[in-house]
């Protein structure tokens, strides 16, 4: 029975976990059609803006959920005024470009900070069950993901800045037509896009500690659960998740995280070989 | 003595959504015809090409090569049944020469190396292009040039049977004259299939015309028949009124 | 005919050196040359692949890495480093025939295959690091977790595991291997099929149109590549000595990617110099943690794709000769979304 809690909670964490490392990403690749390669340093460098505010003496709460996403954000709208503005359109070229920037940051942050772990305590302490505990932390990452998302979904689909954002996504010379100023959508995406990115890594800091290379461990998923998931911004991305969430976890579980992985990607791969556009291509067609 | 046709549609369908673009369609084309697709802007004309080289899967209904379903088959399949196809947007190589174009297509024909030469330097005579034009890359081509280098791209593979979506867009009289030459070579070895709506083109060209409206064959005549029917002239005069009408 | 004098002019350089290499150069220089020979030699599958089939593989890495490993594994089981070797090439293109299945036969867009090919090549970095446990071992061969395979055998003579070849030897094989890749991948790029794959990249419903089988030729040419990257890894584990999980990680994905990009897509000279000043650079770099390889080839490949898209070869060759084919670069080209 307390088995059985745990690995649910492992299930349904895995399916959070995979949302909240890939929610900024598909905000950028369901609006502009770009794979931000530098996502995981983003991720990355939201977990040392939360370690070093907090080494500093700001309350850690403070440091995840408002400098993180700021500082992280503050990053993407300089990258996206540099780099990816002056290469819209092109999109093979926006990935090698944004993959030279992840570079680049990991390569900043090890000229800083060293090529060494830094981290920050687990705060919430342990909740037990049975045999078993799980840490408090964990669940409050389940809740703040699933706020994450529902946020997303709702802005979407209930603001002003929603539907313009839609409107610009299917088809931006209608929109531009209509007044809309598609380079400033696209502007705010990629920042809001960035902040979330932020966000997740400051949530993740934690758990997981900090190091100029940590992006690597989490881009592989990110990407596999957004291009999985296809087209539909926020229903695609969340469907690919909840596929391929427990095929991860109980691999993981009954077998190695490295099995894990490699399911996540093999299963990837055979969705994208039965829809080349993405799962969610089934209810908004092969866009 | 049954003769099979080299291409035709049976009951052929194909709907976007609620909308059937194309509505139950049954045409026989013979082989060594030009047949016209004609009809007025929304006609389906373009769906309809699209579903008769599969490019688009129809809903309904089927296609028959010689006799030979396409249902299933993949793109270059088809093309290898010996089906050319010439889209309505010009598809050539933009970056090699003219020259190299036609070679390519020329290649699937497994043919000697000097053999292949002279198909090429036979093809580049046969449209018009001068040294000069053949070493350009197509990319740098005039807008009727890029439509003749596809169709001499469709002459060098040696199709038995060609279709062609508004071959002469765009072009100026004498290009719409020159594609004609062009096109009654293709058809010394091939049958042509092709969507247009310029009348004197089609009136220069074709043996039989098949009238499109609403995605409906609405009738099938010789040209000189079909100037004279008046329902096919009330659909694109009567259109053309209506529309000076809402001009003026 | 003087264009032909023209081709045969780099692997003649690099056929030279081979021969003359050791008479001037110390044994340390001789090592890393070789070195560079070898990732050069990959480097130049990954230029055929992108550059004339137009596909952006990511993960060019990971054949390089498969082949690196299967030749530690190999030489250490077998003996002979040719069979170990040739395994590893074989095990590079098994897995690209695999993994081409599904890419190519999925139709997938640029943007998803760079994506799932870098993923592919994660994958493995994640694996080969768990495999620290003794119970990961083929043979007597541990596959180390983190620090690899150490003590890998050298290159040795042809069926006599006993005769370890020398460094100028081993020098001589890597040059006159990298020659003989530039020599097969330039034929074959103007061979019919070379040409044919030349217009899969300028266009892929054209070809299909004309009855090419665009998912064929891909497969191919992507088997091709991966038989470059594969003899590429077995070289330089043969003459590093050593292998470890590094070769699947992402900086060394970026390299191939990087020297690509900086010697002009469609070019296979340029790569091959790009990937040797590259690697001169990062050897002088070394450990230097502020001027880091990162920092500064990231750095690089930003100011490569935004000022240079059509990398230097071409850059060159284009202010001499403005019908220069490339001149138009596919870097560039506006595309559809994937």
């Amino acid at each position: 029975m307390d088995n059985l809690v745990i690995l649910c909670f492992a299930v349904i964490n895995s399916i959070a976990l995979l949302a909240l490392i890939s929610l900024g990403l598909a905000v950028i690749f369901g609006m502009m059609r770009v794979i931000n390669f530098a996502h995981g340093e983003f991720i990355m460098l939201g977990g040392y803006a939360t370690v070093i505010a907090n080494h500093c003496g700001l309350n850690l709460w403070l440091s995840m959920l408002v400098v993180a996403p700021m500082f992280v954000a503050l990053i993407g709208a300089v990258a996206e005024r540099l780099i990816v503005r002056r290469l819209y359109g092109h999109l093979v070229t926006t990935m090698l470009a944004t993959w030279g920037l992840s570079l680049f940051l990991i390569g900043a942050v090890t000229a800083i900070f060293g090529n060494t772990t830094m981290g920050v305590s687990a705060p919430l302490g342990n909740i037990p069950i049975g045999a078993y505990s799980i840490g408090a932390y964990q669940l409050f990452l389940i809740g703040i993901t699933a706020l994450l998302v529902v946020s997303a979904l709702l802005a979407l689909h209930w603001t002003k800045y929603g539907l313009i954002a839609r409107a610009a996504m299917q088809n931006s010379e209608m929109a531009a037509t209509l007044g809309i100023n598609c380079d400033r959508v696209y502007a705010a995406t990629f920042i809001i896009g960035a902040a979330i990115s932020g966000l997740a890594g400051a949530l993740l800091a934690p758990i997981s500690g900090v190091l100029p290379h940590m992006g690597a461990a989490y881009v592989a998923r990110a990407f596999v659960t957004v291009i999985s998931g296809g087209g539909a911004l926020i229903t695609g991305f969340l469907s690919a998740a909840t596929i391929l969430g427990p095929v991860e976890a109980l691999l993981s579980y009954f077998a190695t995280p490295v099995l894990g992985q490699a399911s996540l990607l093999l299963l990837a791969v055979i969705i994208l070989r039965l829809f080349p556009t993405g799962v969610s291509s089934l209810w908004i067609g092969g866009r | 003595m049954s003769k099979v046709p080299i291409l035709a549609a049976r009951g052929l369908v194909k709907r976007f959504g609620g909308v059937a673009a194309v509505d139950g369609v049954d045409l026989v084309v013979d082989a060594g015809e030009i047949r016209c697709l004609i009809g007025p802007n929304g006609a389906g004309k373009s769906t309809l090409f699209k579903c008769l080289t599969h490019q688009h899967q129809p809903t309904s209904g089927h296609v028959l090569f010689e006799g030979r379903d396409l249902q299933g088959l993949a793109t270059h399949r088809i093309a290898r049944l010996g089906i050319a196809i010439k889209n309505q947007i010009p598809s050539i190589y933009a970056n090699l020469d003219v020259r190299e174009n036609i070679r390519l297509a020329g290649l699937r024909r497994w043919l000697g190396k000097r053999q292949l030469n002279r198909v090429v330097e036979l093809t580049l005579d046969e449209i018009g292009f001068d040294e000069r034009l053949a070493s350009q890359p197509a990319a740098t081509l005039s807008h009727a040039h890029r439509q003749w280098c596809e169709l001499g791209m469709l002459l060098a593979s040696s199709p038995r049977i060609a279709l062609l979506d508004e071959p002469t867009a765009g072009m100026t009289r004498e290009e719409m004259l020159k594609t004609v030459d062009v096109i009654k070579r293709l058809n010394a070895s091939a049958t042509v299939i092709v969507v247009e709506h310029d009348l004197e083109f089609i009136a220069r060209l074709a043996q039989r015309v098949t009238v499109l409206h609403r995605g409906k064959v609405l009738v099938e005549d010789t040209m000189d028949k079909i100037e004279a029917n008046e329902i096919v002239r009330d659909i694109y005069l009567g259109r053309k009124k209506e529309a000076a009408h809402a001009e003026g | 005919m003087v264009r032909q004098v023209k081709q045969a002019f780099f692997p003649v350089a690099l056929v030279l050196f081979a021969a003359l290499g050791p008479f001037i150069l110390e044994p340390f220089d001789l090592v890393n040359l070789s070195a560079f020979s070898a990732m050069a030699i990959a480097a130049l599958g990954l230029a055929f692949v992108w550059g004339t089939l137009g596909i952006l593989n990511l993960g060019h890495c990971t054949f390089f890495g498969l082949g690196a490993y299967a030749y530690a594994i190999a030489v250490s089981n077998l003996g002979d480093s040719t069979l170990a070797a040739l395994i590893g090439i074989a095990l590079a293109v098994a897995f690209s025939l695999v993994l081409g299945y599904f890419l190519f036969f999925s139709r997938l867009g640029d943007v998803y295959l760079g994506v799932i090919t870098l993923c592919v090549t994660l994958i493995f970095y994640s694996f080969m690091t768990s495999t620290a446990d003794p119970s990961f071992h083929i043979g007597p061969v541990p596959l180390g977790g983190f620090n690899g395979i150490t003590a890998v055998p050298s290159l040795n003579m042809p069926g006599d595991p006993q005769a370890f070849l020398s460094t100028e030897a081993t020098f001589s094989i890597c040059l006159l291997s990298l020659a003989g890749a530039y020599v097969l991948l330039s034929l074959l790029r103007s061979s019919d099929a070379g040409r044919i794959m030349t217009a899969i990249r300028e266009s892929e419903l054209r070809s299909e149109l004309l009855g090419y089988d665009i998912r064929f030729y891909k497969l191919v040419g992507f088997a091709v590549s991966a038989a470059m990257a594969g003899l590429g890894g077995a070289l330089y584990t043969a003459v590093m000595g050593y292998v470890s999980p590094n070769v699947f990680d992402l900086s060394q994905a970026s390299q191939f990617v990087l020297w690509v990009i900086a010697g002009g897509l469609g070019a296979f000279v340029g790569p091959v110099v790009a990937s040797f000043g590259f690697q001169l650079l990062s050897s002088q770099l070394g450990a230097n943690q502020v001027f880091n390889t990162e920092l500064i080839f990231g750095a690089t490949i930003i100011l490569f794709v935004m000022l240079a898209p059509q990398g230097l070869q071409p850059m060159l060759l284009g202010l001499s000769s403005l019908k220069f084919p490339h001149r138009f670069g596919i870097l560039r080209r506006k595309e559809k979304p994937a």
